[in-house]
């Protein structure tokens, strides 16, 4: 299921202001790929594009090309819809719908979807997918109560729940742990891990550490400057990055010279 | 203290702790005060040969100064302008109440005499004189303000989605803006431009139920789409985020996504734009008319309208005039409860439809 992403000179706008520029780079199947860097300097936008999220605000656009198993998402006759079952997102903050009760969180994505499928069918996809998140044994008792009685954390997992639920190729996780508290985190990391078998996996994160616990690979976005695009600097293998990295900058930033 | 030998100015005493203590005013003096004040203004007013009110103005004034003099004199400054404006915002609410009151006990006891079975069972079908009742005005009024909402609510819903989910730029501003001229329009404007629709598709002296409920939607249409705008804003973004991460496409993020999270809010602001309406007389008068007997085709000549109903209870009494004002008013009784009852309807939708936080 896992696919390779390859980016080639992406620039991203949010109307005239060029937010990301000329970003080359190519994400491993079944791995994990992190994206660090210093706040306001595009990780986010760029997370956002891969899966076609960013055109969703107003005069937002992007130019270049994302290829994903050779098919370019941003070719004219891809819906963005279709990417977006391909690749699936869990955001900063836990948002699980306040209207729907846990069991119907996480099968969100089909039954918006208005996909038809038998009661049985519907529960084995939730007890997999909640088992998938490790959310299984804490919640399977209370799977009609709604999803926004569940702790942080929980809420966390019971999104990654509902964004594998629709089985994606791809996971992107916009800075997953930055909301939760050690534990939580820990959690999240080890489903991580478990999940990159089956998933390609892409997360921001301002957590080096975390980073370095988890990733395969890490890119390092900087900018030069306010008002500036935010720029590619490097991307290497995460032991590389943080032992012996190519640029200046990187080593500045990783080691906290930064700025 | 630690230092015995070093010269401290000469500062009086502080009894207890740190912060600062301060004399106050007895418990019951305030009220006390109060009491004095009042019956010196009935003395007052007896003397001068005022009423009831003039003592209680009177009364209400010289407590109040009273208590601040006292409250200055013991407890300082800060504290009597904090029992004086205390004093100012209390009387302004007690001022405000006393209209409402006031019509509350009015309509009530006026109201009450008929407010009786027959009230509610009869119409003015072949009635002169004592007796009839508002039974084809209150159905009159649920069918026309019924059928007002049917036109108004998918017309102003859908313009607040609009508004909220799609539109951009210019449009939305002066759709906007139309909105809000639309809110101020006056009832008659709304009524007139009705009367002259109908009048120019069917000729004239034409009277249909109808027609007063596309004059109501006039005024109604604005008052549901701000309402449901605010409320539809109200709902985050990260909801839609979400909607859409899941490769759910737009218009089922707003109906599966943003319309239920919305709903109680929804279903508040529907219910009150409909109390709004459900008293309007102008707009009525001029296209629905009224009759005496009962009418429940709004497709079909006249019917009767509580609110005109009333009026012309009120403004043409026949031979046996009380019996026509006792009917004017139990017919305002029945428009108040109606609309009071349409407020608590409001609060149920809002409390059973809320998101669930489950803890």
């Amino acid at each position: 299921m896992a696919k390779r992403i390859e980016v080639s000179d992406l620039n991203i706008y949010y109307g005239n202001f060029r937010a990301v520029e000329g970003v080359n780079i190519s994400i491993e199947p079944r791995s994990i790929t992190a994206l660090i860097g210093p706040s306001g300097c595009g990780k986010s936008t760029f997370l956002r594009s891969l899966n076609r999220m960013h055109e969703v605000l107003p005069g937002a656009r992007v130019e270049g090309k994302v290829v994903m198993d050779g098919q370019d998402l941003y070719g004219p006759d891809v819906d963005p819809v279709d990417v977006r079952r391909q690749i699936g997102m869990v955001f900063q903050r836990p948002n699980p719908f306040p209207t729907m009760s846990i069991y119907d969180n996480v099968i969100a994505g089909n039954r918006l979807n208005n996909k038809r499928m038998k009661k049985a069918e519907a529960d084995d996809l939730v007890e997999k997918s909640l088992r998938g998140a490790n959310l299984w044994n804490e919640v399977k008792d209370r799977l009609d109560r709604p999803g926004s009685g569940l702790s942080g954390g929980q809420q966390q997992r019971l999104c990654i729940a509902r964004a594998i639920a629709v089985e994606p190729d791809v996971l992107l996780m916009d800075e997953p742990c930055s909301a939760l508290d050690p534990i939580s985190t820990l959690a999240i990391e080890d489903l991580m891990t478990e999940l990159k078998e089956q998933f390609t996996i892409v997360i921001v994160t301002h957590n080096m550490q975390q980073a370095a616990r988890v990733s395969e690979s890490t890119g390092f976005f900087n900018l030069n400057g306010v008002g500036q695009p935010g720029r590619l600097i490097e991307f290497n293998p995460t032991e590389k990055i943080f032992s012996n990295p190519d640029e200046k900058a990187t080593e500045d930033y990783i080691s906290g010279r930064f700025g | 203290m630690s230092t015995p030998t070093r010269i401290a100015p000469e500062v009086p005493a502080r009894p207890t702790g740190p912060v600062r203590t301060q004399r106050r005013l007895p418990r019951f003096a305030p009220l006390g005060l109060y009491l004095a004040g009042l019956a010196l203004g009935a003395a007052l007013a007896a003397l001068t040969g005022s009423g009831l009110t003039t003592a209680v103005v009177y009364g209400v004034v010289l407590g109040t100064l009273a208590v601040f003099v006292a409250s200055r004199i013991v407890e300082g400054p800060r504290k009597a302008t904090d029992r004086l404006v205390t004093a100012l915002v209390t009387t302004a609410f007690g001022i405000a109440m006393v209209p409402l009151l006031s019509l509350v006990w009015t309509v009530l006891d006026n109201g009450l005499p008929r407010f009786d079975a027959q009230f509610f069972t009869n119409s003015m079908y072949r009635v002169v004189g004592e007796g009839g009742g508002a039974y084809h005005a209150i159905l009159g009024t649920l069918i026309i303000t019924a059928l007002a909402t049917a036109i108004s609510v998918p017309i102003g819903l859908m313009t607040a989605i609009y508004l909220v989910e799609y539109a951009r730029g210019r449009l939305k501003k002066s759709i906007t803006f139309f909105v809000d001229v639309m809110t101020g329009i006056p009832s008659i404007v709304a009524g007139l431009f009705a009367f002259a629709l109908f009048t120019l598709l069917f000729g004239g002296g034409v009277r249909l139920g109808v027609m007063g409920a596309v004059a109501l939607s006039v005024l109604m249409i604005p008052v549901v789409v701000r309402s449901c705008e605010e409320v539809l804003k109200l709902v985050p973004n990260e909801l839609r985020e979400a909607s859409y991460a899941l490769g759910v496409p737009k218009w089922r993020t707003v109906v599966k996504v943003v319309l239920p999270t919305a709903i109680a809010g929804l279903g508040t602001g529907i219910t009150l734009a409909v109390a709004r309406v459900v008293g309007e007389t102008a707009p009525l008068l001029v296209t629905v008319g009224l009759i005496t007997g009962t009418n429940l085709n709004p497709f079909d000549g006249r019917m009767a309208t509580l609110p005109v109903f009333a009026f012309y209870q009120l403004t043409q009494p026949g031979t046996a005039t009380q019996a026509f004002l006792d009917r004017a008013w139990t017919g305002a009784l029945v428009l108040i409860i109606l609309v009071m009852a349409l407020n608590v309807v409001a609060r149920l939708i809002s409390r059973f439809f809320a998101p669930k936080t489950g803890r």
